[in-house]
């Protein structure tokens, strides 16, 4: 049960991504063009998303447990450092040149589209490059 | 700054974000998880010392996440994915994704709708950051490389 469950959120997930238009990267790209012909669809999934989750989130931490009774996975970080902001700097560059960001980039994957499949792939080419041997030989200085 | 009207679709995509959004609250009630797909993809490839668990619930949600194409196609007919970019600018644009949502932990999902819905002042920075970041390289790329 829970996992066609988690299964379902997946699916719910992607279905709302596509229904937003999301899922197109040209309509991504549309709402980035701030100084041009700007289109603010991706501010109102933005505003209809965060509506419910700002409730639901507000629920689930008064309870502190799942609805089947096992623990929370919440972060509970807060510091403000360099890798979150130079990170997410990084991240916007790479979404602004594609349109893509990870989840759409993934209901993409399943359309079959080749251009998707490259993106994903270099994805997670830089997702292993940055977990695996760039963590290790800077793990000193990070700190 | 001029509104495009045309493409502008305000009714489906608050609806779209409240149906995301309600996934992500699904996500979270039955599982404990937050719905952060960089998180979910990088941790899959977290291959030693892995809890047990570890692996099933990401491929669930992973496999509904990537079967939704197909599975909306049948019931409501096909939707536009149309990618104008390059073979080798998605390898760099790629490469910047993966990397720099695992070095800020996190993307549009994870920062975006549950950081901000749990009014973390962490994921509003964050946000903030490839947000201005986008809108920059994006007038750039439109207006002066390309």
């Amino acid at each position: 049960m829970k996992n066609l469950l988690t299964f379902i959120t997946g699916l719910g997930f992607g279905i709302g991504l596509i229904i937003s238009g999301m899922t197109n990267p040209a309509k991504v790209i549309g709402f980035l063009d701030l100084f041009g012909q700007w289109d603010p669809s991706l501010m109102f999934v933005m505003m209809g998303a965060i509506f419910v989750t700002f409730f639901g989130f507000k629920f689930i931490e008064k309870r502190k447990v799942t609805y089947f009774k096992e623990s929370l996975h919440l972060s509970g970080k807060t510091h403000i450092n360099k890798d979150l902001v130079v990170g997410s700097i990084l991240f916007g560059a790479g979404w602004a040149m594609a349109g893509l960001c990870p989840g759409p980039a993934l209901v993409a994957l399943g359309s079959g589209n080749q251009k998707a499949i490259i993106f994903v792939v270099a994805m997670l080419a830089g997702m292993y490059i940055h977990d695996h041997p760039y963590r290790k030989s800077f793990s000193e200085s990070s700190v | 700054m001029t509104i495009n009207w045309q493409e502008f679709t305000p009714i489906a995509s608050l609806i779209g974000g409240a149906i995301l959004g309600l996934s992500a609250v699904s996500l979270i009630i039955f599982k404990g998880r937050i719905a952060g797909i960089s998180g979910i993809v990088g941790a899959l490839m977290q291959f030693q010392n892995t809890p047990k668990d570890h692996y099933l619930w990401r491929i669930l949600f992973l496999s509904g996440l990537i079967g939704s194409y197909q599975i909306y196609s049948i019931l409501f007919g096909a939707t536009t994915i149309e990618i104008n970019t390059s073979s080798i600018e998605l390898v760099i644009a790629g490469l910047l994704v993966g990397f720099g949502t695992r070095m800020g932990s996190g993307c549009t999902s994870g920062h975006g709708v549950c950081g901000l819905g749990r009014l973390s002042t962490r994921s509003l920075v964050a946000t903030l950051s490839f947000m201005t970041s986008g809108f920059i390289v994006c007038h750039l790329l439109l207006n002066w490389i390309n």
